[in-house]
């Protein structure tokens, strides 16, 4: 089995604690609530978009170390990016925790999908997969929903 | 095996030694360094109900109540052995009172769908408890809702145990049934199940318990219990899953309608309409689950081979010595439960989230259950998004406290570092 040093990397406990961008948007031009029913996480993701752009990215919520350090490197690596550019880095991100075959990045994103290596040691543990997806799954439906956007679930 | 056998094979001070019993559990030969704490959930097979499901369909299978043939007959004779098993387990006074359902959930969704609806009118009251499981809370919302009748919810006290006073408060005249568990899933907190059972009844109301954690635990007796309804799983007391158990009053079965219809629960049926069977067959539409419910006549001989006062016993200091241990642990919190807590400690441990921590229990081969426990709303009232729980077996003994105790020292600091 995989040591469970490389699932709870440093990295993965400083943002499980100390979450970057954990807050609200005034207002926000899309929000989505993600709600994972097997451990009761929840997690509501904030944008705030200027045209095409992600000029503001936030998340409140609780969570597992691993799905809140995965929301909070989310909204990192999010920010200043456009909406193609965010779906490219979730579509790269998802193939890799799940095993699946990753498509080719864009070399401009190449140093953001390197800043989300330390989650995919969930491959390891299927089971915690939904943890690093979830808040993911949840700006994928603030984005196809806009401003109220519907709870999408993960089971 | 024999009564005399099982226990004579593993000796011990409360009347058998779980180390040892380990050998009746094949799960424990093909993982041995298990430390199986999440019997709750589900509990693990003696050796004796697999050969008994798999001997059933060798050498004695075909459908039941129907074929005139020798070997339908005989499976028909071993069928209803099992439920004069089950008749005898919960001492009931008629072995027609014993419905064999899917499990506890498909049994109070039962007693919903036919008594309640056949009885229930809008106004009436049901009173649940803040201890329940979501079995035993969402199919009383479904029938709230289609009936226009009001669901009450009797509080915990600071102690975590049922508030009784409040509980009594919450009864009314309209209160038309209390249905409440005998044991919490998620705190291990023992209901006071016979002084509710005499308050409802004095009401007027009906009772109907939910014996999940309770009948693998302790003795259950319908009769001097009182109660309307009793429920339990097969798979919580060391039976096969798919197999469960509706005891219900015979005069409360016989009024109330079928609530499946099929094949086995009719007497004649023409296209204008159909008579229906006496219980418990009323409630068995369909082809049963037949060696689950002679796997669980199995797991009730394993039971009773082992005596369950011994089992209790067992519980009990096992319980106190994992409340002791637990205890000393360094920011961990046991969630309250009540006046008696028995075979489940459910516990908070500051920091770090139960779903972490039981990964690094599993790291250690520690198998607890992390989350609500299908008790969101007890798990809101108590301020907690979850916990995590280890719930005893008989196979369980002090090692497997200290496993898990020195796994959660583990969890601790790699969550400190």
């Amino acid at each position: 089995m995989m040591d469970l040093r490389e699932l709870y990397q440093d990295i993965i406990l400083d943002h499980g604690r100390h979450p970057r961008n954990f807050r609200t948007i005034e207002h926000p031009t899309h929000c989505a609530q993600g709600h994972n029913p097997l451990c009761g996480d929840r997690v509501t993701v904030y944008l705030a978009l200027d045209g095409d752009r992600i000029i503001d990215v936030s998340f409140q919520g609780r969570g597992c170390a691993i799905s809140t350090a995965a929301a909070s490197l989310m909204t990192e690596v999010l920010k200043g990016k456009t909406v193609a550019e965010a779906q490219a880095l979730f579509g790269q991100f998802h193939a890799r925790v799940t095993g699946g075959e990753p498509a080719a990045l864009p070399e401009a994103l190449a140093e953001e999908a390197e800043r989300l290596d330390p989650l995919t040691g969930v491959k390891a543990f299927p089971a915690r997969v939904k943890c690093a997806t979830l808040s993911w799954h949840a700006l994928e439906a603030a984005l196809k929903g806009g401003g109220a956007g519907p709870a999408v679930k993960t089971e | 095996m024999t009564v005399a056998t099982l226990r004579s094979v593993y000796p011990g001070p409360g009347g058998f030694d779980p180390r040892r019993l380990r050998r009746e559990f094949p799960i424990f030969a093909s993982n041995p360094d298990l430390v199986f704490l999440d019997s709750g959930a589900s509990a693990q097979k003696p050796r004796s109900v697999i050969d008994r499901v798999a001997d059933y369909y060798r050498t004695d299978y075909a459908n039941v109540h129907r074929g005139v043939y020798r070997l339908s007959a005989r499976s028909t004779e071993l069928f209803e052995e099992a439920r004069e098993k089950v008749r005898c387990f919960l001492n009931a006074a008629d072995r027609r009172e014993i419905v064999f359902v899917r499990g506890a959930t498909e049994a109070i969704n039962l007693v919903a769908q036919s008594w309640g609806t056949a009885f229930l009118k809008a106004g009436d009251e049901i009173v649940i408890s803040e201890l329940e499981h979501h079995s035993n809370i969402v199919p009383w919302q479904m029938l709230r809702d289609r009936l226009g009748i009001r669901l009450m919810v009797a509080p915990i006290d600071a102690t975590g145990g049922l508030d009784l006073a409040a509980f009594e408060a919450r009864l009314s005249p309209r209160t038309r049934l209390v249905a409440i568990t005998h044991l919490a899933n998620a705190t291990g907190a023992l209901v006071p199940i016979e002084t509710v059972t005499r308050l409802a009844h004095r009401r007027g109301a009906k009772v109907l318990i939910d014996g999940c954690q309770a009948a693998p635990r302790l003795a259950v007796d319908v009769q001097a219990l009182d109660c309307d309804f009793y429920t339990f799983s097969g798979h919580k007391t060391y039976g096969p899953t798919g197999i469960g158990v509706l005891y219900g009053r015979y005069e409360l079965l016989s009024a109330m309608p079928p609530w499946q219809g099929g094949g086995e629960m009719i007497l004649s049926v023409t296209f204008e309409r159909s008579e229906f069977q006496d219980p418990p067959h009323r409630f068995e539409a369909g082809t049963p689950d037949i060696s689950g419910a002679i796997g669980l006549g199995t797991a009730i001989d394993f039971i009773e081979e082992l005596g369950r006062d011994n089992i209790l016993e067992h519980e009990e200091a096992l319980t106190g010595y994992g409340v002791d241990r637990l205890s000393r642990i360094p920011g961990l919190r046991l969630v309250e439960a009540g006046q008696r807590r028995l075979g489940i400690l459910s516990f908070d441990l500051e920091g770090v989230h139960p779903h972490d921590l039981a990964q690094v229990l599993d790291q250690y081969h520690v198998a607890v259950r992390a989350g609500h426990h299908c008790a969101q709303p007890l798990m809101e009232r108590l301020g907690l998004a979850g916990t995590t729980r280890a719930s005893l077996g008989v196979y369980n003994d002090e090692p497997d406290i200290d496993a898990l105790a020195a796994a959660l020292e583990a969890g601790r600091e790699m969550f400190a570092r």
